[in-house]
Order: structure tokens, then sequence, then C-alpha cells
């Protein structure tokens, strides 16, 4: 079992199996209050909010919610912590989480300065805490756990794991792989900014070694070169398991920020070529469009039995 | 945002990095009193957001008032890369024993600040040979760090003791005003063996800009541009006649790449973001509007939570008001959908089950 799914799940051992859980900071906010009321009525174990200033009340009489995450710490022995707060303030809630001894840090805003991610990731790499995002949709087990901001329908329980740099994109194409049968063991979104806590080769260290996964699904876009360095990761531990990728971008016009902060095309940096042609040398096939991932993993398992 | 060579260096100046004399203009009669202040011969550099200039013909050599009168113009009317000129630079004409290339960039995949460093100057990064490289986690640039530069690059005396110099304010400017990427190139060895920035690239990190008010007056926007920010949209304007709309960076992306596959030229890249309401949609509909080349708008919604009713209610308030009398092609998916289409019958525009269809009806009809 790998550490992720230690934290996201746990063991059956544990007596909050199946049941992590869950810090929300800035739940008192129309974000966040919002999104806290989708995870606990997807059955995420929302244990408290924190809101400086706001600490002694209830959210929807029931979640209590404490000044800092340290308290919020002490009183429910959290290890998940989920950040909605705006991207201004991401430092300083980011800070607070780490320090506190939160292990799973999702972080929802977009717009945070690079360099504040830099710092966070500074510290995280101390602390031995793992950061999803920033910019990102979160992570979820589907039908178990859901830390973020994904609507339920496109997510089915199952055995693909599946890793995306945009949220949009996660739910369009884990729809298509759910219509199709393939249910999802666990999905991460990475985040569209252009320094991510966890990188897609990092994703995929995570669930790499899961022993009930049967395939996997990249879905990368334009900009740095993340996907070209899993590709390369891909091919030098032999991973043989069925796996297929996705490239959003192709069209792009080079050196424009096409929405995310880390979608755009420098010179050869970043383009799609490079990225497709690096899975082709994996031995990953493409997709041309979202709708023809489950077709092209449907190829891949067949060929593999 | 990438600046202009000319706001570059102004940020250079501020942090004291050698510079020769220039002066930046709008026009050629502006252009003429700067001509007489900075005396022949001197360059005219135009001023676009983007690099191979040279190559297109926007560095001419200027020795005199006839060439002065026939190549400021000329510059100036040049589009690079689908950018026109924002300005004209004159620079004062300098003689060059040797170019190198120096920056300062954010690396995506090492989650740090990189040096490049190069005794090759004078052409795109992607060509420098021997380049030197050194990550320097958060920006700082320490005297051994520099020393070991200077060192790997061979340089002596003068020339050492500058780039040392050099290098350390540019580490300063890029960590002060959060930068993605600071370049010189090239960055000229004079005849006395002292350096000199012959031109200057600065790539802010735009989620930073709240801490830096200072560079407001570096933003240059459309009024376009201006509304979608302020709605929380991203929106990159493109040369086809197929205007793009959708909800998510990567679905909007992915949307304009199966356009183009399908021989669609899109007009825009248009991301209302998160969730889609009928204002949100109302506005976007409202800015293309404003964009004469559109003949059609392909709508790509994929909404969790969203209703179909919803944006269905702009469209057809759009066309109430007059707003647009475009075609729309949309696939949205979501609630309703049943009465979403009830509702946009005898309206222009169709709803579709899959983006597929939408967009082979978008280019058939807008082909015609």
């Amino acid at each position: 079992m790998t550490e992720i799914f230690d934290i996201l799940r746990g063991n059956p051992e544990d007596s909050d199996y199946k049941k992590k859980g869950v810090i929300v900071q800035g739940i008192t906010g129309a974000y966040g209050s919002l999104h806290a009321r989708n995870m606990m009525a997807y059955g995420t174990n929302i244990v408290a909010g924190v809101t400086p200033g706001k600490g002694g009340q209830k959210f929807d009489d029931k979640v209590p919610i404490y000044n800092t995450v340290n308290e919020a710490v002490d009183a429910t022995g959290a290890k998940i912590s989920i950040i909605y707060v705006p991207a201004k303030f991401f430092l300083g809630a980011a800070k607070d989480a780490l320090e506190s001894g939160i292990k799973l840090l999702v972080a929802i805003p977009e717009h945070v300065p690079v360099r504040d991610t830099l710092e966070i990731i500074g510290i995280a790499k101390q602390k031995g805490a793992i950061i999803i995002g920033p910019n990102t949709p979160g992570i979820m087990i589907p039908d178990l756990i859901k830390v973020g901001i994904m609507p339920p329908m496109p997510f089915k329980e199952g055995k693909i794991a599946v890793l995306s740099k945009s949220g949009t994109l996660l739910y369009e194409i884990s729809d298509a792989l759910t219509r199709a049968g393939f249910g999802q063991s666990i999905t991460i979104g990475i985040g569209g900014d252009p320094v991510n806590g966890t990188r897609l080769v990092d994703a995929f260290d995570m669930v790499k070694d899961l022993p009930d996964m049967e395939g996997l699904v990249i879905v990368g876009e334009i900009g740095g070169d993340s996907e070209e360095i899993l590709a390369q990761r891909i091919i030098d531990i032999g991973f043989k398991k069925p796996a297929v990728a996705y490239i959003a971008g192709r069209a792009a016009p080079k050196e424009k920020r096409m929405g995310h902060a880390g979608a755009i095309v420098m010179g050869t940096y970043g383009s799609a070529e490079s990225k497709i042609s690096m899975f082709n040398k994996a031995n990953i096939p493409v997709a041309k469009r979202p709708a023809e991932v489950p077709v092209l993993l449907a190829g891949k398992m067949e060929k593999s039995d | 945002m990438q600046l202009l060579e000319f706001q570059a260096k102004e940020l250079f100046r501020e942090y004291g990095i050698n510079l020769l004399p220039s002066i930046s203009s709008t026009s050629i009669e502006e252009g003429r009193i700067h001509a007489k202040k900075l005396g022949y011969p001197f360059v005219i550099k135009i001023q676009v957001p983007v690099g191979g200039r040279g190559k297109a013909g926007g560095i001419q050599k200027c020795h005199n008032d006839d060439e002065f009168e026939l190549k400021y113009p000329q510059v100036f009317g040049l589009t690079i890369k689908g950018e026109k000129a924002r300005a004209i630079l004159l620079e004062k004409m300098a003689d060059i024993k040797k170019e190198l290339y120096l920056s300062i960039f954010l690396n995506r995949s090492k989650r740090c600040y990189t040096i490049i460093a190069s005794a090759e100057g004078g052409v795109e990064i992607e060509s420098v040979k021997n380049q030197i490289i050194k990550e320097i986690g958060m920006g700082d640039v320490s005297d051994e760090l520099a020393q070991e530069v200077v060192k790997e690059m061979g340089l002596e005396g003068r020339t050492a003791d500058d780039f040392v110099d050099t290098l350390k304010k540019l580490s300063k400017l890029t960590i002060e005003k959060e930068a993605e990427l600071v370049e010189i190139n090239p960055l000229a060895i004079m005849q006395d063996g002292s350096l000199m920035a012959l031109d200057g690239k600065f790539v802010t990190d735009d989620n930073s800009n709240f801490r830096h008010p200072e560079m407001d007056k570096y933003q240059e926007k459309t009024e376009i541009e201006e509304r979608a920010e302020k709605s929380g949209f991203s929106l990159v304007e493109l040369d086809g006649d197929i205007a793009v709309v959708g909800n998510g960076a990567g679905l909007v992306m992915s949307t304009l790449d199966m356009l183009a596959d399908n021989g669609g030229k899109p007009a825009c890249f248009l991301d209302v973001g998160g969730g889609a309401t009928t204002e949100s949609v109302y506005e976007a509909l409202t800015l293309i509007s404003k964009m004469k080349r559109v003949k059609g708008i392909l709508v790509n919604l994929y909404g969790g939570i969203v209703k179909t009713t919803v944006v269905a209610e702009a469209f057809l308030k759009a066309y109430e008001d007059n707003l647009i009398d475009l075609p729309v092609f949309s696939r949205l998916k979501g609630t309703e959908s049943e009465k979403a289409k009830e509702m946009l019958k005898d309206s222009r525009t169709k709803i579709f089950d899959s983006i597929e269809e939408a967009i082979n009806a978008a280019v058939m009809e807008i082909k015609n």
C-alpha cells in the first residue's frame, strides 16, 4: 500500500479506517462552505473548519470551527487539510497547516504567486508532507473520499488511476471512462500552475505500485516538461501496465498563456509535439480527443491480456 | 506578462545594470528629436513582446537623417508574429568585442530558480552552446557562486568583475520583482572590457501582480481583455472566425484542438472559469460581439452542477437584446438539457449531445 492510500483511506486496523478526518481551511467563505457541504454529501469525514476569528463557532451546526490549524489538529488528530482561501492568503494558511503536522495538503486556490508555492514546497519537504496543487481540483478515491471541488457524477470506484493537470478535462475524461466501464481507483489533480507541489511524476510514483491498479490515464497539457519527465520515468522503470495519455493545447499559439498560468509554450519548450513524441517513445498512445481515451485504453488492455 | 525591451531596460537601469544610452518613442516626430539628442550612429529597434525581431527586420542600423526617415517608418510598420510595434527604441551603436548570454529563470521541473550563462551569446537560447547551468533555489546568488560561473566562462579582469556585479544585480531584480525570466542576450564585452546589456527580456509572474503596484504601468490591455479579466475569464484572441467558449482551461484548449483538427479556425480562446451562470455566459457573448471577425460561436460547457437551462437563458437574452446575431453551436453537459433544447428550439443556438457533433456543424455552416 502506498503512502497516499495510508493517508486517504488507512488500513483495516485503524480506528478511522475509511473515514479519515479532513480539515477545511476557509470553511466560512462562500466557496469553502459550498464545497465543505459537497464533500460531506459525498461521504468525506469533515472533522473541523478553520477561519481565523471564528473559533468556537460551528459550521452547519455540526462542524467545529477553530482559529488555527494547530488547534484543529490538536482537537481532531486530522492529517489532511484542504485550503479554500484566496490566493493572497494561501502562503499563511499553508504554513499554518504544515507547521501543525498536516501530511496531505490540498491547495485549491488559483493565482498563487510562484514564489509562495516554492516556499511551501520547501517547508513540505522538511516536514515530509504532500502538497496537491495549487490550482488543483483536488484528489479523490471514488465512492470513498473526495478532497476537492470535483462534481461527483463523472467518477466511479474502479481500477484506473487518472492523473490530470486540468480540472474539467479530468471530469470529462473520467466521465468517458466510467461510461465505458472503467471506474477509477484514484484521481489526482496536479494543477495548472507552472510549479506543482506534486508533479506528474510524483503522482505516478504514488500510484505505480498499487496492486489492484489495472491501467493509468495521464491528462496533460502544453507548458513545462512534466509529461516528458513522466514518460522517461515510465521507460526507465519498465512500467508495463496499460497506459494512455491525452494532451491538450496542440492548436494553441506559442508564447501565450492559455488560461492556466503553466500552459504556455516558450520556443519549443512545453510544446504538445514534444510531449506526444515522448509518450510515443514510452509506448503510450496519445488520444486526439477526450472521448478517444477509453477506446485506446480498451485496446491496450486487450493486448496486455 | 512579457515586458518590452525598453521597459525591461528601465528596470535594469533602476538596478544599476550597465546600458548604452537609448530613448523610446511612439511617433517619427518624437523620434526625430531623440535622434538629435542621441547622435548617429544608432540602432532602430522595434518594441514588441515577442522574440525573433532581428530576423524579421525589426532591428536596423542608422547612420544619417536620410536613413532615419526611411527606416523609422519601415520598422514601426512591421508586424512580428502577429504583434504590431508598441514603440521604437533608438539605441546608441556600440563597438563590441564579444557577446555573452546570461539569464535567470524559473525552472519548472526542478522547482527552483536557475542561472544559464554562456560565453557565446547573441542567438536564441535553444541554440546557445556550452551552457553553464546553476540551480539557485529561491534566486539568491552568493559571491562564491558568481565567481564559480565567471571561472567556468573563462572571464578575466574587468570583465570578470563586471559579470559578478551584473549577475548579482540580476538576481536581486528577479527576487524583488518576482520575475519568471530575466534575460540579457547579448551581454556585450566592450573594447575596454566592461559589460553592457544590449537587449533585455523580462517575464513577470502575473499571479504576484497584487504585490507589485509599481509594475502596473507596464500592463497593456485592450478593452476586451480588461473586461474579461474583471469577470475572471481567461481570454486569448486568435485570428480565425469561430469563437471558442468553455469552462476550464484544459477543456477550452481541447475544444480548440478538435476544431482545428476539423478544419475550423478559432477566433479566440475564452475560459469563463469554474461554474457557468446566465450572467457569465452573457458577458462572454458580449465580449465576442465586439470581435468583428467572428462568424459563429462554439460553446463547450462541462457543468457538473451547472443547469443547462441557466446557460440557455443567456443565449436567449443575447438574441433578444440584439447583442449577437451569430449562430451558436453548443454542447452543454449538465442537468435539464432536454428543457434547455426546448427553450432554444426556434433560436439560432443549436444544442448537440457531443462536442464532435457541435464542431462538425459549426465548421460546415461557417464555411458556407
